[in-house]
């Protein structure tokens, strides 16, 4: 373990130097991702100039809404900063051969291919909601509880990896398929689901929908479980979504484990 | 009015027309599965939009919001993914620049045949098979979502539709076009095109209708932000063409919105000749 910490810290310093080496480049990129957040957030205040709360009685008025958003933005960051980069590199990797020689190193690939490169300026947007959520909270109705402040940090965590399981599922079906750009759209597209609190998939279209994003697919309990934590009452249903959430976690990094290593057995190497 | 003769001048500008659009149209469908299946997954985000403003309606007991009811937001949001399969020029801006860095924009200095026309006729080639394939999709969509859509409208709206559809193609291509003329003066052109898109999706419509910012004052006296964004280009190539199909413009407004849209049209075909006159006069052909 703290061999791989070692190594994961080294990749980590080495992409540092890079991206410090690019200093506008790096500079550049934290306003591009800051330019398409602080664009998102300014819908978001529209849309409070003609609705008290998204979803009758569900709560999310503004602060919590917005507490809702930081969250997002602190996961993203995580996983778009230490997973992405990696993952998006792989399907260059399977179709070049490139993926042979991080096989042969004796090291786990699962950890070299998914963590190898790290982007710092994806963490901006991650700062940016730590600020909003300092924002938010102190202006909440009833302020989160000890309790729930501990939680919120866990559930994070849960959220990332429950990103992190997807990102591995579809890296291995970059390996079984040789090259699948659709499919890492598919990933932008699916997680968009997460951008909102599940009660707005209500009715007969969204009923469905909610369930199959929380049990199947558990990409609704990425976001909205941490920020109900943080943003509204820590009772009664809460307490079913935060096991969910845990569980969700495990479950997703258990079966990308097993789903890439299976994938990787039947990798045939596209080098001469 | 005259066919050209064959042997004409103009007869071998055509041929040279057909030429590179046959030959963009084989480039194209040899991707045609990847196309459809990018189609539909782009209509996923629109779901969450759909059920977001539900949950709006919802909450606010408003029967409309601007103007828009429920379903009018949910026609307004499809009707936009049909306004941006005309107006988005993906990659354009970025090729431009990258034919100047690389040195591959000098064979176009050294051929008969004009660059602006050859990116027009990829485009038109681009977009065809676009529409073919991604026909079937938009259908089902569409169909799917027949109940969120008022009655069509009268034959003049319909027309005025068209129209403003066909301008939004040619003010996307040349508005792109020139940002990648950009590349003779820059090394790099993607913060500028970067700006351009945040600009455009912002202000275009794709997010909201433009309706909405009807009620924020812009500073000047007695004008909203809707009505600064009305004389911008960018709106034209989302908003526009959908809120005319849902006959939130009428009349003279109308006809008014359609002239400004034709005078984008023309000052950018200006610009994008200028850019590209001035830029080929201050460039150096390096790369091999």
């Amino acid at each position: 373990m703290t061999r791989y910490l070692a190594i994961f810290l080294t990749c980590a310093r080495a992409c540092l130097v890079r991206d410090m080496t690019f200093r506008a480049n790096f500079i550049l990129e934290c306003v591009t991702s800051l330019g398409w957040m602080s664009m998102n957030l300014a819908f978001y205040l529209l849309i409070f100039q003609f609705t008290p709360e998204i979803g009758r009685g569900t709560g999310w008025s503004r602060e919590p809404f917005f507490a809702f958003v930081a969250t997002g933005l602190l996961i993203n960051s995580i996983v778009q900063a230490l997973f992405m980069p990696s993952a998006e590199e792989l399907t260059e990797m399977v179709r070049s051969g490139g993926l042979d020689a991080v096989l042969v190193q004796p090291l786990d690939a699962q950890f070299m291919l998914s963590m190898h490169r790290v982007d710092f300026s994806s963490f901006a947007n991650g700062f940016v909601g730590l600020g909003l959520l300092a924002w938010a909270v102190p202006r909440l109705d009833q302020p989160p509880s000890l309790l729930a402040w501990l939680l919120y940090p866990l559930l994070v965590l849960c959220g990332v990896a429950i990103l992190y399981g997807l990102v591995i599922m579809l890296a291995a079906a970059t390996i079984l398929m040789g090259r699948n750009q659709s499919l890492y759209d598919f990933w932008f597209y699916l997680t968009n689901f997460s951008r909102y609190p599940a009660e707005i998939y209500a009715g007969p279209w969204g009923g469905p929908i909610r369930t199959v994003c929380t049990f199947v697919i558990p990409i609704l309990l990425v976001v909205n479980v941490p920020a109900r934590v943080i943003a509204q009452p820590l009772e009664g249903r809460a307490w079913g979504l935060v096991a969910a959430a845990v569980v969700a976690a495990i479950v997703s990094l258990v079966v990308s484990r097993f789903v890439f290593q299976a994938a990787l057995a039947k990798y045939r190497s596209a080098s001469s | 009015m005259t066919a050209p003769a064959p042997g004409s001048p103009m007869w071998a500008g055509l041929r040279t027309w057909w030429t590179m659009l046959s030959i963009c149209l084989e480039e194209r469908l040899v991707y045609r599965g990847d196309f459809a299946l990018g189609t539909l997954m782009r209509f996923l985000p629109i779901v969450t939009q759909v059920f977001l403003w539900t949950a709006v309606f919802a909450a606010s007991s408003r029967t409309d919001i601007a103007g828009y009811s429920r379903n009018d937001i949910v026609a307004y949001y499809l009707l936009t993914m049909l306004t941006r399969a005309f107006s988005s020029m993906p990659g354009l801006a970025g090729g431009i620049a990258r034919s100047v860095r690389d040195g591959s924009v000098k064979k176009y200095l050294v051929q008969p045949v004009d660059y602006v026309s050859f990116l027009l006729a990829a485009r038109i080639a681009h977009k065809l098979v676009y529409y073919v394939v991604a026909a079937l999709p938009f259908a089902g969509v569409f169909w799917v979502c027949r109940g969120y859509f008022p009655p069509p409208p009268d034959a003049a709206t319909i027309a005025a539709c068209v129209v403003s559809l066909l301008l939004s193609f040619l003010l996307g291509f040349f508005m792109e076009a020139t940002l990648g003329m950009l590349g003779f003066w820059f090394m790099e052109v993607s913060s500028i095109v970067f700006g351009y898109m945040l600009v455009q999706y912002l202000l275009s419509g794709h997010m909201f209708p433009i309706d909405m910012l009807a009620g924020i004052p812009s500073g000047l006296p007695g004008t909203s932000v809707a009505d600064v964004v009305h004389w911008l280009p960018f709106e034209y190539t989302a908003y526009f063409p959908a809120a005319v199909w849902l006959g939130k413009i009428r009349g003279m407004e109308l006809a008014r919105a359609l002239a400004i849209e034709a005078g984008w049209v023309l000052v950018m075909v200006v610009a994008c000749r200028i850019a590209w006159r001035r830029g080929t006069r201050r460039y150096s052909a390096f790369g091999g």
